[in-house]
């Protein structure tokens, strides 16, 4: 199941004002948050979700850690039983990068931003080498086995493996039976 | 018996000292009367400074407003007098507020809650966009930055203090350090718990053996401790100190009887100052100097 979730209409919603575009304080990020947990649900299935930052002014570091760590944390750093939950961020600006970025380090975490045109995707924050040039080859090379990767990275089958199954517990890649795509790496991801 | 403050010639972060020091000695109950006749200039964190200050007392003090025209008029513009009125019974010449003041960035502004920072980072953005491109030389995408400083400088009145304070936001030209050059100026006070007492109400704060203001200060400011648990916390004063160290800024920041600054090359502040005489909550200055080509980025 895909999602689009405009940040910019959340905050309005939130805030029942028009007023404000900025994604500022501790208290307006929870609040977001807490309303995006509520337009996810409950649903077991797997769900991509387009987080869109398109129409937001800016976001400083409290509202960082409210809307994306804390938002990651309970969706994809930490197990939910079966409830797989991806995400992909839109609009993400250098300006909105800034506080995202230093939100991810504090916590460890790692997103996929989708490029500023739409014609690609990438991971940003906490990723070592091995893992962002695992990812970037499955996202070449679309559904993706293991096999395929370890090939094409020049590693060990089982390491690979391993290398894989970490990037799909970050929810950094979806598996697929037991094929690997990346998020963002679908083409109806970025439509 | 009423006690008499008096405000110096100049009033900025390091003069409010000593009127800090004449305060130490004031019981809070006591009748206070703040006299400013003889104060020629005073800075955003010297004015905001003088709200906090008389937040504090337990009787309505008084205060008596500059006899220079030129300087009383340009409070009214910061929007001082209007907050004043509330906390002070006002004496002397006091002019009403007329037209906007083109080096107020933003005029001095309650915070209290939430809705405050959204209001104050609202209003800043277009006209710090100008101010820092034009006047200071400053890309303008560290305008987003500026603006984040403001709202998390603002966040820890919300958040810590347990009571409102004042920001407020100016440009002018340092004649004495930077030879000139312009800078702009967010100064954020109240007169709260302060960070020592927010950091001590953390559940199960183990106190080290030196534990007082400037340690509190260290931790805060230096480490980014908070008292909350939630490790995400703490997180915007590190922004705060980066965002300074990028535009070879600087920030300061006073609570109780400490203050401790990061200290940029231009500037000959002391790092950490202890055992000044108290004052409660906590005020903050954060300055941005105009960038002079080949300095940093």
């Amino acid at each position: 199941m895909m999602m689009h979730i405009d940040v910019s209409s959340v905050l309005r919603q939130t805030l029942s004002c028009e007023l404000y575009s900025n994604l500022v304080t501790r208290p307006t990020g929870a609040a977001v948050r807490t309303q995006i947990e509520a337009l996810l649900g409950d649903s077991r299935e797997r769900t991509l979700t387009v987080i869109d930052f398109s129409h937001v002014g800016m976001i400083d570091f409290s509202c960082a850690d409210e809307v994306v760590a804390k938002l990651l944390l309970r969706y994809v750093a930490e197990e939910r039983g079966n409830r797989e939950a991806y995400f992909l961020f839109r609009g993400v600006t250098e300006d909105h990068w800034d506080a995202i970025e230093a939100v991810l380090e504090r916590h460890g975490l790692a997103l996929v931003l989708e490029s500023a045109d739409g014609s690609g995707a990438h991971v940003g924050g906490i990723v070592n080498d091995r893992e962002r040039v695992a990812w970037n080859t499955v996202y070449e090379l679309g559904r993706a086995a293991p096999a395929d990767v370890a090939s094409a990275i020049g590693s060990p089958p089982s390491d690979c493996e391993r290398l894989l199954e970490t990037l799909h517990r970050r929810r950094l890649l979806m598996r697929l039976e037991d094929d690997y795509i990346a998020v963002g790496g679908l083409a109806d991801a970025r439509a | 018996m009423t006690s008499v403050i008096t405000v110096p010639p100049s009033l900025d972060d390091h003069t409010f000292e000593q009127v800090v020091e004449q305060l130490a000695s004031v019981p809070a109950e006591a009748k206070l009367v703040v006299d400013a006749r003889h104060t020629r200039w005073a800075s955003p964190y010297g004015l905001t400074a003088l709200l906090a200050l008389g937040q504090t007392r337990e009787t309505r003090p008084s205060f008596t407003a500059p006899d220079m025209e030129d300087t009383a008029s340009y409070w009214a513009r910061t929007g001082f007098f209007k907050h004043a009125d509330e906390i002070y019974e006002l004496h002397g010449a006091v002019p009403k507020a007329r037209g906007g003041e083109s080096s107020v960035l933003l005029e001095i502004t309650p915070v209290v809650k939430s809705e405050d920072v959204h209001e104050v980072v609202g209003r800043i953005q277009q006209k710090a966009q100008q101010i820092l491109s034009k006047e200071l030389n400053i890309d303008a995408k560290a305008t987003v930055g500026f603006a984040m400083t403001l709202s998390e400088v603002c966040q820890n009145i919300v958040e810590h203090a347990g009571r409102g304070g004042w920001v407020g936001v100016q440009t002018y030209t340092w004649r004495k350090r930077l030879a000139n050059r312009r800078v702009v100026v967010i100064a954020v006070c109240d007169a709260g718990l302060g960070f020592r007492q927010s950091l001590e109400s953390a559940p199960g704060k183990v106190r080290s053996d030196r534990w007082d203001d400037a340690a509190a200060l260290e931790e805060a400011v230096i480490r980014g401790v908070s008292r909350f648990r939630d490790p995400g916390r703490g997180q915007g004063l590190a922004g705060v100190r980066r965002y300074v160290g990028r535009w070879d800024g600087k920030v300061s920041v006073r609570s109780g009887t400490a203050k401790i600054a990061i200290v940029p090359s231009w500037d000959d502040d002391v790092p950490l100052l202890e055992k000044l005489a108290p004052f409660p909550g906590a005020q903050v200055q954060v300055t941005i100097p105009e960038r002079v080509s080949g300095g940093p980025r």
